[in-house]
């Protein structure tokens, strides 16, 4: 993925301010930065859930495969099929069962038939690492699970209508750290068949999980490289200021 | 651990920090409060009893099977006021439910700008108009034009003021579904109007049937807008489109009757209606009890 001049509003707000960057596929990238330095807003630009906001707006562009999502004969529904996106907060939906929970995209997106759903729902909760604690009860509701096994059926959820890329926001922050641990392992394992891009204000994970990392600071980007030079040898003053914890 | 202790901190005794005065103020409120809520009650408990010991008396298999037949005469019954409440109410909601559904979804989900709040204010005023200004209204652009009373305006009348109950209440609850379900559903790359039918609306679904239950429980209880355009009906009919009876135009009519035999029947019908009211908003409230601890 590729973006390049990307400006985005909240209203009169103007939150990103002509971003580039760069994913390339099968890497995990990850955006670090102070909070309100609009990481979250330009992962969400990434598969056009910006303009869900009321009053949102963007330009620029943001390609991927080489087509741009922003084009006006560009479908959005597709682009969110292809990019899917993980959420700060787990949102399992609450008047479906845990198995219905992994398939939803496919249910409500595609025709297939029972079994199939079945197992691709099996696949997805497989890849998500939640299968085993899940397999015995696949019919109660998904808000029953735990705070970190509803994240997890979260991913699930997003890989089973098997997307090429995975957007995370913050997937961890509302997780105690044995469950951070876990997502941690599974963006290890996921990343060799998509590519993850993870919002982050744990510099740490970002260290531990990421390929590529890039620095934000008031809706700009002020560095982008691999992980080990950013965190060892910034070229900016301002990066090596934030991830040595002189600010943020 | 060094040997240093803490000094012990000073507890007084529990209790002694209150005055009695302060304890017989908050006892008095406290009986205060349970003897307004009681008071509260009061008048459902005595209009229930009241209509159910009257009402009972006049219960008869007859009652349910025969129409009205000779002023005075026993043995009668209002069977086409219960068949004609089922009809009115039945056209009322097959047309009412979808139109107040649609519109609380349009209000919910996609209603921005000007538009959008001039809808939501129209049902705001149309919530409080008083249920005999709908029925004129109806009586003046349908029954005139038609040229007929019929049970089919005194549906359309309902419409008017149920659709804004229905619409207002089910664009509450569409509302308390958190933005993040939405999201979640919109990222799996599911299109807007099958997020809002297979995600929002099932969220909000125990909500929205309590809307629905506790508008048809208004609808079946008006009497004015049905009497200026269904007239009433002494005969058994099922055409619509002539003049109808309805279970409260019954107890209206049957109530100022000169014939005691009448005034026993009214009591009979109230006793009807307040059966369905209640059974209509209680079953709502069991449902939605339900449905809410079945997702939690």
């Amino acid at each position: 993925m590729e973006v390049s001049g990307l400006n985005a509003w909240f209203g009169d707000h103007h939150v990103l301010k002509d971003v580039h960057m760069e994913a390339r596929s099968e890497t995990v990238t990850a955006m670090i930065g102070p909070s309100g330095c609009g990481k979250s807003t330009l992962i969400r630009c990434l598969n056009r859930m910006h303009e869900e906001v009321r009053g949102a707006r963007v330009t620029g562009k943001v390609l991927f495969n080489g087509t741009d999502v922003y084009a006006p004969d560009t479908d959005p529904v597709e682009v969110r099929r292809r990019i899917g996106m993980v959420f700060q907060r787990p949102n399992p939906f609450p008047t479906m069962s845990v198995m219905e929970n992994a398939v939803a995209g496919l249910k409500l997106g595609s025709r297939l038939s029972k079994s199939e759903l079945r197992q691709r729902g099996e696949r997805a909760l497989r890849r998500a690492g939640l299968w085993e604690e899940v397999k015995d009860r696949l019919d109660q509701p998904g808000g029953r699970l735990s705070g970190g096994q509803q994240q997890r059926l979260c991913v699930a959820r997003a890989l089973a209508v098997e997307p090429e890329v995975l957007l995370m926001d913050e997937p961890a922050s509302a997780l105690d750290p044995s469950s951070t641990l876990r997502i941690e392992e599974l963006v290890e394992e996921l990343k060799d068949s998509v590519t993850v891009i993870i919002v982050t204000h744990n510099m740490q994970q970002a260290a531990r999980i990421a390929d590529w990392t890039m620095f934000m600071l008031n809706g700009e980007v002020v560095e982008a490289d691999s992980t080990e030079k950013i965190f060892t040898t910034p070229a900016d003053q301002r990066t090596e200021d934030y991830v040595t914890g002189r600010f943020g | 651990m060094s040997g240093v202790a803490a000094p012990a901190p000073a507890f007084t005794r529990l209790g002694t920090g209150v005055s009695a005065a302060r304890k017989m103020k908050d006892r008095a409120f406290t009986v205060g409060l349970w003897v307004c809520g009681g008071l509260a009650m009061l008048p459902l408990l005595f209009i229930a009893t009241y209509v159910i010991e009257r009402g009972l008396k006049a219960l008869s298999i007859n009652f349910f099977l025969k129409t009205p037949g000779i002023p005075g005469q026993p043995g009668g019954g209002i069977a086409e006021a219960f068949v004609g409440t089922a009809i009115i109410v039945g056209i009322m909601a097959v047309i009412a439910v979808p139109l107040g559904l649609l519109t609380a979804v349009y209000l919910s989900e996609y209603g921005r700008g000007w538009f959008a709040s001039t809808v939501r204010f129209v049902a705001e005023i149309l919530l409080s108009t008083p249920s005999i200004v709908a029925g004129a209204f109806i009586w003046a652009v349908v029954v005139v034009r038609l040229g007929a009373f019929s049970g089919f305006a005194a549906a359309l009348a309902l419409c008017v003021l149920v659709w804004p109950i229905i619409t207002r209440a089910t664009e509450e609850v569409l509302r308390l579904v958190p933005q993040e379900l939405r999201e979640g559903a919109l990222a799996l790359g599911v299109p807007r109007w099958k997020v809002i039918l297979r995600v929002v609306i099932p969220t909000a679904g125990a909500g929205i049937f309590t809307a629905i239950m506790l508008a048809m429980a208004r609808g079946l209880g008006e009497t004015a807008p049905v009497l200026l355009t269904a007239l009433g009906n002494s005969f058994m009919t099922t055409n619509a489109f002539g003049p109808m009876d309805s279970l409260s135009l019954r107890v209206y009519v049957d109530a100022q009757s000169s014939y005691a035999l009448d005034n026993v029947t009214a009591w009979a019908g109230a006793f009807c209606l307040l059966i369905i009211v209640l059974g209509l908003s209680i079953g709502a409230r069991v449902i939605a009890a339900r449905q809410l601890r079945r997702t939690r």
